[in-house]
Protein backbone atom coordinates (compact mmCIF):
# COMPACT_ATOMS: atom_id res chain seq x y z
CA UNK A 1 0.00 0.00 0.00
CA UNK A 2 2.80 2.07 -1.37
CA UNK A 3 2.36 5.24 -3.34
CA UNK A 4 5.28 7.42 -4.59
CA UNK A 5 5.57 9.88 -1.98
CA UNK A 6 5.45 6.95 0.97
CA UNK A 7 7.80 5.21 -0.94
CA UNK A 8 10.38 7.79 -1.45
CA UNK A 9 9.75 8.86 2.47
CA UNK A 10 10.96 5.23 2.66
CA UNK A 11 13.74 5.31 0.75
CA UNK A 12 15.02 8.43 1.28
CA UNK A 13 14.52 7.89 5.78
CA UNK A 14 16.98 4.65 4.51
CA UNK A 15 19.87 6.45 3.16
CA UNK A 16 19.99 9.05 5.78
CA UNK A 17 20.23 5.92 8.50
CA UNK A 18 23.22 4.22 6.30
CA UNK A 19 26.12 6.66 7.74
CA UNK A 20 24.04 6.66 11.22
CA UNK A 21 23.74 2.90 11.44
CA UNK A 22 27.71 2.82 11.38
CA UNK A 23 28.16 5.28 13.95
CA UNK A 24 25.48 3.38 15.98
CA UNK A 25 27.22 -0.08 16.10
CA UNK A 26 30.43 1.67 16.37
CA UNK A 27 29.25 3.09 19.46
CA UNK A 28 27.69 -0.05 20.40
CA UNK A 29 30.80 -2.11 19.86
CA UNK A 30 32.69 0.44 21.77
CA UNK A 31 30.58 1.24 24.61
CA UNK A 32 30.13 -2.98 25.22
CA UNK A 33 33.81 -3.37 25.69
CA UNK A 34 34.23 -3.12 29.55
CA UNK A 35 30.77 -2.93 30.45
CA UNK A 36 28.83 0.46 30.21
CA UNK A 37 27.35 1.95 33.01
CA UNK A 38 24.69 4.66 33.47
CA UNK A 39 27.47 7.46 34.20
CA UNK A 40 29.81 6.21 31.43
CA UNK A 41 26.79 6.79 28.41
CA UNK A 42 25.74 10.18 30.45
CA UNK A 43 29.47 11.61 30.67
CA UNK A 44 29.79 11.28 26.78
CA UNK A 45 26.23 12.41 25.90
CA UNK A 46 25.37 14.73 28.28
CA UNK A 47 25.34 18.46 26.56
CA UNK A 48 26.62 17.62 23.68
CA UNK A 49 25.08 19.23 20.55
CA UNK A 50 26.82 16.32 18.21
CA UNK A 51 25.00 13.55 19.89
CA UNK A 52 21.75 15.58 19.96
CA UNK A 53 21.53 15.91 16.07
CA UNK A 54 23.45 12.08 15.72
CA UNK A 55 20.67 10.72 17.43
CA UNK A 56 17.76 13.62 16.88
CA UNK A 57 18.20 12.45 13.33
CA UNK A 58 18.48 8.97 13.75
CA UNK A 59 15.45 9.12 15.74
CA UNK A 60 13.20 11.19 13.30
CA UNK A 61 14.38 9.00 10.51
CA UNK A 62 13.57 5.37 11.96
CA UNK A 63 10.16 7.11 13.36
CA UNK A 64 9.21 7.61 9.27
CA UNK A 65 11.09 4.64 8.20
CA UNK A 66 9.56 2.00 10.61
CA UNK A 67 6.15 3.31 10.20
CA UNK A 68 6.00 2.99 7.06
CA UNK A 69 7.28 -0.39 6.87
CA UNK A 70 5.22 -1.44 9.46
CA UNK A 71 2.40 -0.11 7.57
CA UNK A 72 3.22 -2.21 4.59
CA UNK A 73 3.13 -5.41 7.04
CA UNK A 74 0.18 -4.73 8.48
CA UNK A 75 -2.19 -3.80 4.67
CA UNK A 76 -0.61 -6.89 3.25
CA UNK A 77 -1.29 -9.39 6.22
CA UNK A 78 -4.47 -7.70 7.35
CA UNK A 79 -5.86 -6.39 4.21
CA UNK A 80 -6.28 -3.38 6.69
CA UNK A 81 -6.82 -0.39 4.05
CA UNK A 82 -8.41 3.07 3.90
CA UNK A 83 -8.21 5.50 7.06
CA UNK A 84 -7.87 3.07 9.38
CA UNK A 85 -4.35 2.50 7.54
CA UNK A 86 -3.70 6.29 7.79
CA UNK A 87 -4.06 6.09 11.37
CA UNK A 88 -2.17 2.85 11.57
CA UNK A 89 0.48 4.85 9.99
CA UNK A 90 0.79 8.16 11.87
CA UNK A 91 -0.11 6.44 15.29
CA UNK A 92 3.55 4.43 14.97
CA UNK A 93 5.39 7.12 13.29
CA UNK A 94 4.06 9.65 16.55
CA UNK A 95 4.68 7.10 19.27
CA UNK A 96 8.36 6.45 17.65
CA UNK A 97 8.61 9.85 17.20
CA UNK A 98 7.59 10.81 21.02
CA UNK A 99 9.30 8.00 22.69
CA UNK A 100 12.66 8.62 20.67
CA UNK A 101 12.76 12.01 21.57
CA UNK A 102 12.10 11.37 24.88
CA UNK A 103 15.34 9.25 25.44
CA UNK A 104 17.42 11.56 22.95
CA UNK A 105 16.49 14.66 25.12
CA UNK A 106 17.02 12.78 28.10
CA UNK A 107 20.72 11.56 28.07
CA UNK A 108 21.52 15.02 25.91
CA UNK A 109 20.05 18.00 27.44
CA UNK A 110 17.81 16.69 30.41
CA UNK B 1 7.54 -24.15 4.89
CA UNK B 2 9.00 -23.02 2.04
CA UNK B 3 6.37 -23.19 -1.05
CA UNK B 4 7.96 -24.31 -4.08
CA UNK B 5 7.11 -20.79 -5.75
CA UNK B 6 9.34 -19.55 -3.41
CA UNK B 7 12.51 -21.65 -2.96
CA UNK B 8 15.01 -19.06 -4.61
CA UNK B 9 17.68 -16.62 -2.79
CA UNK B 10 15.74 -13.13 -3.61
CA UNK B 11 12.45 -14.94 -2.20
CA UNK B 12 14.58 -15.25 1.05
CA UNK B 13 16.05 -12.64 1.02
CA UNK B 14 13.01 -10.34 1.26
CA UNK B 15 11.60 -12.50 3.98
CA UNK B 16 14.59 -11.82 6.03
CA UNK B 17 14.35 -8.67 5.46
CA UNK B 18 11.05 -8.23 6.35
CA UNK B 19 10.96 -10.37 9.37
CA UNK B 20 14.26 -8.22 10.64
CA UNK B 21 12.38 -5.51 9.74
CA UNK B 22 9.43 -6.10 12.06
CA UNK B 23 11.59 -7.15 15.16
CA UNK B 24 13.35 -3.83 14.64
CA UNK B 25 10.56 -2.36 14.96
CA UNK B 26 8.86 -3.87 17.96
CA UNK B 27 12.18 -3.90 19.89
CA UNK B 28 12.53 -0.09 19.34
CA UNK B 29 9.97 1.06 21.83
CA UNK B 30 11.85 -1.37 24.41
CA UNK B 31 15.25 0.82 23.59
CA UNK B 32 14.19 3.78 23.95
CA UNK B 33 12.64 3.31 27.16
CA UNK B 34 15.18 2.04 28.34
CA UNK B 35 17.78 4.94 27.26
CA UNK B 36 14.96 7.49 28.92
CA UNK B 37 15.23 5.49 32.01
CA UNK B 38 18.73 6.18 32.74
CA UNK B 39 18.03 9.78 34.25
CA UNK B 40 14.98 9.11 35.70
CA UNK B 41 15.40 6.23 36.94
CA UNK B 42 19.04 5.37 37.25
CA UNK B 43 19.30 2.79 39.30
CA UNK B 44 16.65 0.66 37.84
CA UNK B 45 18.75 1.48 34.43
CA UNK B 46 21.53 0.12 36.17
CA UNK B 47 20.37 -2.69 37.45
CA UNK B 48 19.11 -3.62 33.77
CA UNK B 49 22.38 -2.51 32.15
CA UNK B 50 24.29 -4.86 34.75
CA UNK B 51 21.81 -7.65 33.78
CA UNK B 52 23.02 -7.60 30.01
CA UNK B 53 26.43 -8.86 31.34
CA UNK B 54 24.69 -12.12 31.27
CA UNK B 55 25.77 -14.25 28.57
CA UNK B 56 22.37 -15.50 27.69
CA UNK B 57 21.49 -11.59 27.49
CA UNK B 58 24.27 -10.93 25.27
CA UNK B 59 23.96 -13.50 22.99
CA UNK B 60 20.39 -11.83 22.82
CA UNK B 61 21.82 -8.63 22.39
CA UNK B 62 24.42 -10.26 19.58
CA UNK B 63 20.83 -11.50 17.76
CA UNK B 64 19.53 -7.75 17.91
CA UNK B 65 23.08 -6.68 16.15
CA UNK B 66 22.25 -9.26 13.67
CA UNK B 67 19.29 -8.18 12.98
CA UNK B 68 20.33 -4.74 12.46
CA UNK B 69 23.07 -6.12 10.06
CA UNK B 70 20.75 -8.36 8.30
CA UNK B 71 18.40 -5.25 7.76
CA UNK B 72 21.22 -2.70 6.95
CA UNK B 73 22.95 -4.52 4.19
CA UNK B 74 19.65 -6.28 2.85
CA UNK B 75 18.13 -2.39 2.92
CA UNK B 76 21.71 -1.31 1.09
CA UNK B 77 21.05 -3.77 -1.17
CA UNK B 78 17.32 -2.99 -2.00
CA UNK B 79 18.39 0.33 -2.60
CA UNK B 80 21.48 -0.90 -5.14
CA UNK B 81 19.28 -3.21 -6.85
CA UNK B 82 16.22 -0.31 -7.36
CA UNK B 83 18.37 2.75 -7.96
CA UNK B 84 21.48 1.25 -9.94
CA UNK B 85 20.80 -0.23 -13.38
CA UNK B 86 23.14 -3.56 -12.87
CA UNK B 87 20.75 -6.43 -13.24
CA UNK B 88 23.09 -9.17 -13.96
CA UNK B 89 24.27 -9.16 -10.42
CA UNK B 90 21.49 -10.02 -8.28
CA UNK B 91 22.42 -13.00 -6.58
CA UNK B 92 25.36 -12.34 -5.73
CA UNK B 93 24.86 -8.81 -3.73
CA UNK B 94 22.38 -10.61 -2.31
CA UNK B 95 24.56 -12.57 -0.77
CA UNK B 96 27.25 -9.92 -0.22
CA UNK B 97 24.69 -7.97 1.79
CA UNK B 98 23.63 -11.62 3.85
CA UNK B 99 27.69 -12.49 4.39
CA UNK B 100 28.31 -8.58 5.60
CA UNK B 101 25.60 -9.16 7.99
CA UNK B 102 26.83 -12.31 9.41
CA UNK B 103 30.10 -10.92 9.45
CA UNK B 104 29.24 -7.80 11.58
CA UNK B 105 26.60 -9.19 14.13
CA UNK B 106 29.73 -12.72 14.92
CA UNK B 107 32.41 -9.83 15.55
CA UNK B 108 30.22 -8.22 17.75
CA UNK B 109 29.37 -11.26 19.79
CA UNK B 110 32.86 -12.20 19.94
CA UNK B 111 33.94 -8.65 21.31
CA UNK B 112 30.62 -8.47 23.92
CA UNK B 113 31.22 -12.25 25.10
CA UNK C 1 9.28 -48.44 -30.31
CA UNK C 2 7.91 -46.85 -26.90
CA UNK C 3 8.50 -49.44 -24.43
CA UNK C 4 5.66 -49.83 -22.17
CA UNK C 5 6.06 -48.31 -19.03
CA UNK C 6 4.37 -47.51 -15.57
CA UNK C 7 1.64 -45.22 -15.90
CA UNK C 8 2.26 -41.68 -14.24
CA UNK C 9 -0.10 -40.75 -11.17
CA UNK C 10 -1.42 -37.10 -11.85
CA UNK C 11 -2.94 -34.95 -9.31
CA UNK C 12 -5.21 -32.45 -11.20
CA UNK C 13 -7.14 -29.81 -9.45
CA UNK C 14 -11.20 -30.15 -9.72
CA UNK C 15 -13.56 -27.95 -8.97
CA UNK C 16 -16.07 -24.80 -9.40
CA UNK C 17 -14.78 -21.38 -7.91
CA UNK C 18 -13.27 -21.43 -4.63
CA UNK C 19 -14.40 -24.82 -3.97
CA UNK C 20 -12.36 -28.04 -5.07
CA UNK C 21 -9.82 -30.78 -4.33
CA UNK C 22 -7.34 -32.86 -5.80
CA UNK C 23 -7.86 -35.86 -8.53
CA UNK C 24 -5.76 -38.67 -9.40
CA UNK C 25 -5.63 -39.93 -12.99
CA UNK C 26 -3.36 -42.99 -13.79
CA UNK C 27 -2.00 -41.34 -17.55
CA UNK C 28 0.82 -43.17 -20.04
CA UNK C 29 3.81 -42.48 -20.03
CA UNK C 30 5.32 -41.33 -23.30
CA UNK C 31 9.24 -40.28 -24.43
CA UNK C 32 7.98 -36.80 -25.25
CA UNK C 33 5.86 -35.52 -23.57
CA UNK C 34 4.49 -32.30 -22.07
CA UNK C 35 2.64 -31.44 -19.47
CA UNK C 36 -0.16 -29.65 -21.38
CA UNK C 37 -0.35 -33.10 -23.58
CA UNK C 38 -0.96 -35.02 -20.75
CA UNK C 39 -3.96 -33.02 -18.91
CA UNK C 40 -5.01 -33.32 -22.68
CA UNK C 41 -5.00 -36.98 -22.81
CA UNK C 42 -6.80 -37.04 -19.50
CA UNK C 43 -9.23 -35.13 -20.82
CA UNK C 44 -9.42 -36.90 -24.01
CA UNK C 45 -9.38 -40.66 -22.83
CA UNK C 46 -10.52 -40.45 -18.88
CA UNK C 47 -12.65 -37.45 -18.07
CA UNK C 48 -14.26 -35.61 -21.41
CA UNK C 49 -15.57 -32.93 -18.19
CA UNK C 50 -12.14 -31.96 -17.28
CA UNK C 51 -11.60 -28.39 -18.37
CA UNK C 52 -8.63 -26.43 -19.18
CA UNK C 53 -7.40 -23.68 -21.73
CA UNK C 54 -4.55 -23.51 -24.46
CA UNK C 55 -4.31 -22.97 -28.08
CA UNK C 56 -0.72 -22.33 -29.39
CA UNK C 57 0.88 -25.53 -28.24
CA UNK C 58 3.83 -23.56 -29.13
CA UNK C 59 4.45 -21.43 -26.24
CA UNK C 60 3.00 -18.12 -28.51
CA UNK C 61 -0.63 -17.51 -27.35
CA UNK C 62 0.21 -17.38 -23.37
CA UNK C 63 -3.20 -19.20 -22.33
CA UNK C 64 -1.95 -22.64 -20.96
CA UNK C 65 -0.20 -21.60 -17.96
CA UNK C 66 -0.86 -23.44 -14.67
CA UNK C 67 0.88 -24.57 -11.06
CA UNK C 68 2.91 -27.85 -11.60
CA UNK C 69 4.38 -28.88 -8.62
CA UNK C 70 3.48 -25.44 -6.86
CA UNK C 71 5.32 -23.72 -9.88
CA UNK C 72 3.78 -21.63 -12.50
CA UNK C 73 4.57 -22.88 -15.87
CA UNK C 74 3.85 -22.81 -19.36
CA UNK C 75 2.07 -26.55 -19.98
CA UNK C 76 2.86 -26.70 -23.47
CA UNK C 77 6.65 -26.01 -22.94
CA UNK C 78 7.63 -27.84 -20.00
CA UNK C 79 8.69 -31.59 -20.56
CA UNK C 80 7.35 -33.91 -18.26
CA UNK C 81 10.53 -35.21 -17.42
CA UNK C 82 11.67 -32.05 -15.66
CA UNK C 83 8.49 -32.01 -13.32
CA UNK C 84 8.01 -35.49 -12.79
CA UNK C 85 9.02 -36.52 -9.28
CA UNK C 86 8.29 -39.91 -7.58
CA UNK C 87 6.31 -40.54 -10.81
CA UNK C 88 3.76 -38.39 -10.07
CA UNK C 89 3.02 -34.31 -11.15
CA UNK C 90 0.18 -31.72 -9.18
CA UNK C 91 -1.01 -29.98 -11.59
CA UNK C 92 -3.32 -26.93 -10.37
CA UNK C 93 -5.26 -23.46 -11.63
CA UNK C 94 -2.47 -20.51 -11.75
CA UNK C 95 -1.81 -18.86 -8.30
CA UNK C 96 -3.89 -15.42 -7.66
CA UNK C 97 -6.36 -15.41 -10.13
CA UNK C 98 -10.15 -16.67 -9.78
CA UNK C 99 -10.66 -20.37 -10.69
CA UNK C 100 -13.54 -20.45 -13.08
CA UNK C 101 -13.52 -24.62 -13.51
CA UNK C 102 -10.69 -26.90 -12.43
CA UNK C 103 -7.35 -25.89 -14.39
CA UNK C 104 -8.98 -22.57 -16.23
CA UNK C 105 -8.96 -19.26 -14.29
CA UNK C 106 -10.66 -16.05 -15.13
CA UNK C 107 -7.83 -13.72 -16.12
CA UNK C 108 -10.00 -10.82 -16.22
CA UNK C 109 -7.80 -9.20 -13.37
CA UNK C 110 -4.77 -9.77 -15.23
CA UNK C 111 -5.83 -7.93 -18.43
CA UNK C 112 -7.39 -5.28 -15.83
CA UNK C 113 -4.28 -4.06 -14.36
CA UNK C 114 -2.71 -4.23 -17.72
CA UNK C 115 -5.10 -1.76 -18.90
CA UNK C 116 -4.95 0.19 -15.60
CA UNK C 117 -1.20 0.24 -15.66
CA UNK C 118 -1.84 2.09 -18.85
CA UNK C 119 -0.88 -0.56 -21.65
CA UNK C 120 -2.74 0.49 -24.51
CA UNK C 121 -1.31 1.43 -26.81
CA UNK C 122 -1.79 6.08 -27.73
CA UNK C 123 -0.91 6.79 -30.60
CA UNK C 124 0.57 9.94 -31.33
CA UNK C 125 0.53 10.69 -34.76
CA UNK C 126 -2.39 10.30 -37.24
CA UNK C 127 -2.31 7.61 -40.61
CA UNK C 128 -1.62 11.62 -42.94
CA UNK C 129 1.32 11.74 -40.79
CA UNK C 130 4.86 9.85 -42.04
CA UNK C 131 5.61 6.48 -40.60
CA UNK C 132 7.88 7.48 -37.32
CA UNK C 133 11.58 6.11 -37.72
CA UNK C 134 12.37 4.12 -34.87
CA UNK C 135 16.57 2.93 -35.01
CA UNK C 136 16.92 -0.33 -33.31
CA UNK C 137 20.06 -0.17 -31.59
CA UNK C 138 19.15 2.88 -29.19
CA UNK C 139 19.70 2.22 -25.11
CA UNK C 140 16.00 3.25 -25.14
CA UNK C 141 14.75 1.07 -27.76
CA UNK C 142 16.96 -2.05 -26.39
CA UNK C 143 15.33 -1.46 -22.73
CA UNK C 144 11.79 -1.43 -24.62
CA UNK C 145 12.46 -4.46 -26.50
CA UNK C 146 13.16 -6.51 -23.35
CA UNK C 147 9.48 -6.45 -22.04
CA UNK C 148 8.22 -7.04 -25.72
CA UNK C 149 7.74 -10.50 -25.94
CA UNK C 150 5.53 -10.67 -23.09
CA UNK C 151 2.83 -13.54 -24.08
CA UNK C 152 0.61 -12.21 -21.08
CA UNK C 153 0.82 -15.67 -19.89
CA UNK C 154 0.19 -14.18 -16.01
CA UNK C 155 3.05 -16.80 -14.89
CA UNK C 156 5.02 -13.54 -13.09
CA UNK C 157 1.56 -12.62 -11.78
CA UNK C 158 0.82 -16.08 -10.40
CA UNK C 159 4.64 -16.34 -9.23
CA UNK C 160 4.26 -12.91 -6.80
CA UNK C 161 3.52 -12.49 -3.48
CA UNK C 162 3.03 -9.47 -3.69
CA UNK C 163 0.40 -9.77 -6.22
CA UNK C 164 -1.66 -12.54 -3.56
CA UNK C 165 -1.20 -9.90 -0.43
CA UNK C 166 -2.44 -6.50 -1.83
CA UNK C 167 -5.16 -6.56 -4.19
CA UNK C 168 -4.47 -3.74 -5.87
CA UNK C 169 -1.53 -4.67 -7.41
CA UNK C 170 -0.84 -3.93 -10.44
CA UNK C 171 1.52 -7.20 -10.65
CA UNK C 172 4.94 -8.04 -12.80
CA UNK C 173 3.60 -8.02 -16.52
CA UNK C 174 1.86 -5.17 -16.15
CA UNK C 175 4.39 -2.88 -14.66
CA UNK C 176 6.93 -4.16 -17.56
CA UNK C 177 4.12 -3.75 -19.80
CA UNK C 178 4.33 0.28 -18.84
CA UNK C 179 8.17 -0.14 -18.34
CA UNK C 180 8.19 -0.70 -22.13
CA UNK C 181 6.07 2.15 -23.12
CA UNK C 182 8.22 4.54 -20.85
CA UNK C 183 11.27 3.55 -23.33
CA UNK C 184 8.87 3.79 -26.36
CA UNK C 185 9.86 6.75 -28.64
CA UNK C 186 6.59 6.89 -30.12
CA UNK C 187 4.57 7.37 -26.86
CA UNK C 188 4.22 11.27 -26.17
CA UNK C 189 3.66 11.50 -22.52
CA UNK C 190 6.10 9.98 -20.35
CA UNK C 191 4.89 11.32 -17.16
CA UNK C 192 1.41 9.94 -17.97
CA UNK C 193 2.94 6.49 -18.06
CA UNK C 194 4.36 7.78 -14.69
CA UNK C 195 1.81 8.48 -13.04
CA UNK C 196 -0.46 5.69 -13.83
CA UNK C 197 2.05 3.12 -11.91
CA UNK C 198 2.55 5.59 -9.04
CA UNK C 199 -0.64 5.12 -6.78
CA UNK C 200 -1.72 2.64 -4.35
CA UNK C 201 -1.16 -0.68 -6.39
CA UNK C 202 1.74 0.69 -8.49
CA UNK C 203 5.75 0.17 -8.88
CA UNK C 204 6.37 1.23 -5.40
CA UNK C 205 4.89 -1.81 -3.79
CA UNK C 206 6.92 -4.51 -5.29
CA UNK C 207 9.52 -6.06 -2.71
CA UNK C 208 12.35 -7.43 -4.92
CA UNK C 209 11.33 -10.96 -4.73
CA UNK C 210 12.10 -11.66 -7.86
CA UNK C 211 9.51 -14.41 -8.65
CA UNK C 212 8.41 -13.01 -11.83
CA UNK C 213 12.20 -13.00 -13.37
CA UNK C 214 12.30 -16.47 -11.63
CA UNK C 215 9.98 -17.76 -13.54
CA UNK C 216 8.98 -16.17 -16.83
CA UNK C 217 9.18 -18.97 -19.34
CA UNK C 218 10.06 -16.15 -22.18
CA UNK C 219 13.55 -15.51 -19.59
CA UNK C 220 12.05 -11.73 -19.39
CA UNK C 221 13.05 -9.50 -16.09
CA UNK C 222 10.00 -7.84 -14.72
CA UNK C 223 11.72 -7.35 -11.69
CA UNK C 224 14.27 -4.89 -13.95
CA UNK C 225 11.51 -3.56 -15.61
CA UNK C 226 9.81 -2.16 -12.07
CA UNK C 227 12.83 -1.25 -10.55
CA UNK C 228 13.25 0.83 -13.79
CA UNK C 229 9.73 2.86 -13.31
CA UNK C 230 11.03 2.85 -9.62
CA UNK C 231 14.17 4.86 -10.72
CA UNK C 232 12.11 7.16 -12.87
CA UNK C 233 9.15 7.55 -10.99
CA UNK C 234 11.85 8.76 -7.92
CA UNK C 235 13.65 11.26 -10.50
CA UNK C 236 10.33 12.65 -11.44
CA UNK C 237 9.29 13.27 -8.04
CA UNK C 238 12.30 15.55 -7.08
CA UNK C 239 12.05 17.33 -10.83
CA UNK C 240 8.02 17.67 -9.69
CA UNK C 241 9.36 18.51 -5.75
CA UNK C 242 11.77 21.73 -7.31
CA UNK C 243 8.98 23.01 -9.80
CA UNK C 244 6.81 23.28 -7.34
CA UNK C 245 9.11 25.67 -4.67
S1 LIG D 1 9.92 -8.58 -8.03
FE1 LIG D 1 8.08 -7.45 -7.54
S2 LIG D 1 6.68 -7.97 -9.13
FE2 LIG D 1 8.29 -9.50 -9.20
S3 LIG D 1 7.51 -11.16 -7.99
FE3 LIG D 1 8.65 -9.81 -6.68
S4 LIG D 1 7.22 -8.44 -5.75
FE4 LIG D 1 6.28 -9.40 -7.51
S1 LIG E 1 6.34 -11.24 -18.23
FE1 LIG E 1 6.80 -13.36 -18.70
S2 LIG E 1 5.67 -14.49 -17.16
FE2 LIG E 1 4.84 -12.47 -17.15
S3 LIG E 1 3.08 -12.57 -18.52
FE3 LIG E 1 4.84 -11.89 -19.73
S4 LIG E 1 5.71 -13.73 -20.59
FE4 LIG E 1 4.36 -14.36 -18.95
S1 LIG F 1 -0.66 -23.14 -25.48
FE1 LIG F 1 -0.01 -21.21 -26.20
S2 LIG F 1 1.59 -20.74 -24.86
FE2 LIG F 1 1.08 -22.74 -24.23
Amino acid sequence: MLNARLYMAQRLSAMIMIPLVFGHLAVMIYAIQGGLTTAEILGRTKGSVTWFLFYGTFVAAVSVHAAIGVRVIIHETFSLKGKWLEATTWLIGALLLIMGARAVLEVTFA
Amino acid sequence: MIRPHRSHPLWLAYFLHRVSGLALALFLPFHFLLLSMVISQPQTADALLRFTDHLTVKLAEGGLVFLLAVHFFGGVRLLALEFLPWSGKRKTITAAAIAFAFFVSGSFVLRAV
Amino acid sequence: MTEARANMMISVWRGMGSTGKFETFEVPAQDNQTVLDVVTWIQQAADPSLSYRYACRVGMCGSCAMMVNGQPRWTCRTHVKRVLRDNQIEIAPLRNLPVIKDLATDMDPFFDKWVKAGGVHRASRSRDMPIQEVKPDTAQRQAADNGIECINCAVCYAACDTVSSNRDYLGPAALQRAWTLFNDEKVVDKQAVLDAVSGSGGCHNCHTQGSCTKFCPNDLDPLGSIAGLKRETAKSFFRRGSKQC
